[in-house]
């Protein structure tokens, strides 16, 4: 064989061949293909309720601390967990609102939002063929960060006969003896739902049964409404076995600013510690300073941000009642999540169909996983008129599906 | 005053044309709660008008505002309250202040160009017998007035669909 002839066989090796198969197994994103569809459509007068972040712009004083910071010169990395001053204010803060104590010093580390929470987690415990449980419909990430780790995901479907939380009875069927972690994201994205703690009292006595971990995405915490959040590493029995991700994203309206945190068990957050400062070092400095700021003093803004919150809440969920939608009254996040069945449509002909006819964007459930088809993602996380114009487009749109 | 009605306010100071039936569905209580929270406080007169904040710069009616430190002596008897009854009584007259400090009220006079304001405050304001001395400062650009950012800004810059 001569030299050409090498250099045409390694030629033939095309760039998908160098890709790992572990990457290539996960499933291109629903919500992405129904993103480029509403992005390519240049309509200025779409309504969006397909939004997963605050209406609301970061504080001032928040962004006016990161402009200053910025003005003294603090440019630099931070220790790898993590401005010291921030996670001291994220302890006292977990303490006061959630009763989850947490030592500064070797249980919290700031993340890049709360999505590196998740990776590193995932990372830092799963072995191939380990079997992650993860509630759905459910938040788009958890399940192919799980595949990329090697693990199995494993959905649970849960229904809206029970406002979409988890059941003992769905988690017990569930479980295997491969099974290992469990995610957990209440309140909840799609969904709205949440957890009290008579719900999660059973669901702890499980996971202590059959020695798993859970990993709590406490992220949307603070937008409960009607009763306080609990986490469920606040169960008896449950802290060391519980790792709390959380962020600024949703509370404070700083989605963008990429903060995060996470607080768990000394020894695994030690493990994530250490694949975080090889990979990320440490989160931006000028988010870790903005975000001391809203927890020093952006408490007030959080709560009137929540207050708002609840009152579009109301509006829409009465709203799509009022249209002849079944809709489960949502206790968290800012979604709500009808079910479109009575219409005959799938969720995906649904959205697609109200977004070419009537010019309102939603998300279509099944791209959230088991028992998200029929049912359509909104979110109320847009002003009140524009939220009223939107439920009469959407009322407008299935009566001309009944027409027809 | 009950946080319900603290509520009604905070909701119509945004935006004074929401319907009672939409405040009540807001708040999760009834249209008539609504509608007796509302009369109770016009009679109270807690609620005083229903307005609209306009940006007059973008109105080809020309207006010149201008804020007017007054310092005055007080009645005996009625302290500042007859002298700025005297005042505020006057139509030019949008607000008036008593304030602390360097001077006693703040006087804010609207009207359609510099002269006459000028004219209201020689003729009409320094000639009453209890103000001492006055001082005025006409207002070049508002940016902002009741809470009301009048440039255009803070776009919303979100991605229409985002997970």
């Amino acid at each position: 064989m001569d030299r050409e002839d090498i250099m045409i066989e390694t030629k033939k090796k095309s760039m998908q061949d160098y890709l790992s198969p572990l990457v290539k197994q996960i499933p291109p994103s629903g919500i992405r293909k129904f993103f480029d569809l509403v992005s390519n459509s240049k309509d200025k007068d779409i309504i969006s309720l397909g939004v997963g972040e605050p209406d609301f712009v970061t504080p001032w004083h928040v962004r006016e601390a990161c402009v200053y910071s910025l003005e003294q010169g603090k440019t630099t990395y931070t220790s790898n967990a993590g401005l010291l001053e921030l996670r001291e204010a994220i302890a006292e803060y977990l303490d006061h609102g959630f009763q989850l104590s947490y030592n500064p010093l070797d249980q919290i580390v700031v993340t890049v939002g709360g999505s590196e929470g998740i990776d590193l987690a995932l990372r830092a415990l799963v072995e191939p063929g380990d079997e992650i449980l993860i509630p759905e419909p459910t938040y788009v990430s958890y399940s192919p960060i799980a595949a990329i780790t090697g693990g199995k995901p494993v959905g649970i479907e849960t229904f809206a006969k029970d406002q979409f939380k988890l059941t003992a009875q769905s988690l017990k069927a569930a479980i295997t003896p491969r099974s290992k972690i469990l995610i957990l994201c209440f309140p909840s994205n799609p969904t709205g739902a949440t957890m009290t703690y008579e719900d999660l009292l059973p669901i702890a006595r499980l996971v202590e049964e059959h020695d798993l971990l859970v990993i709590s995405d406490e992220i949307y915490a603070e937008l409960s409404y009607g009763q306080k959040h609990v986490s469920i590493a606040s169960l008896p029995g449950m802290k060391d076995r519980t790792l709390v991700v959380s962020g600024f994203s949703k509370a404070f309206a700083m989605t963008g600013w990429r903060i995060g945190y996470m607080c768990g068990h000394p020894e695994l957050i030690a493990a994530m510690l250490k694949i975080h400062q090889y990979t990320i070092m440490c989160a931006p400095v000028m988010g870790q300073i903005a975000a001391l700021e809203a927890l020093k003093s952006g408490l007030h803004d959080k709560d009137q941000m929540v207050e708002s919150y609840n009152q579009r809440r109301r509006l829409v969920v009465q709203g799509f009642r009022d249209i002849g939608l079944s809709c489960h009254e949502p206790y968290g996040a800012f979604y709500a999540f009808p079910s479109i069945q009575s219409t005959g449509l799938s969720s995906e002909q649904f959205a697609e169909r109200l977004l070419m006819e009537s010019k309102v964007a939603v998300v279509p459930g099944h791209v959230f996983g088991k028992g998200g088809e029929g049912f359509i993602r909104c979110s109320y996380a847009t002003s009140v008129s524009q939220l009223t114009e939107a439920i009469e487009r959407i009322g407008y749109f299935i009566q001309k599906l009944k027409n027809v | 005053m009950t946080d319900f009605k603290h509520k009604i306010l905070d909701l119509l100071k945004e935006d004074a044309r929401l319907s009672p039936q939409l405040i009540a569905t807001m708040l999760g209580v009834t249209e008539a709660e609504v509608r007796a929270a509302i009369a109770e406080m016009e009679n109270d007169h807690i609620i005083l008008k229903y307005g609209t904040i306009v940006n007059w710069s973008k109105v080809d009616e020309e207006k010149v505002t201008s804020l007017i430190e007054v310092q005055i002596t007080p009645e005996r008897g009625r302290g500042f309250d007859a002298i700025a009854e005297r005042i505020y009584l006057f139509p030019e007259v949008k607000s008036v202040y008593l304030m602390s400090g360097g001077y006693d009220l703040l006087v804010e006079i609207e009207g359609r160009n510099l002269r006459e304001v000028a004219s209201f405050v020689s003729s009409k304001l320094s000639t009453l017998e209890s103000v001492l001395a006055t001082k005025t400062h006409f207002i070049l650009k508002k940016y902002k007035q009741d809470g009301v950012i009048f440039e255009e800004y803070e776009g919303d810059y979100r991605m229409l669909i985002s997970p």
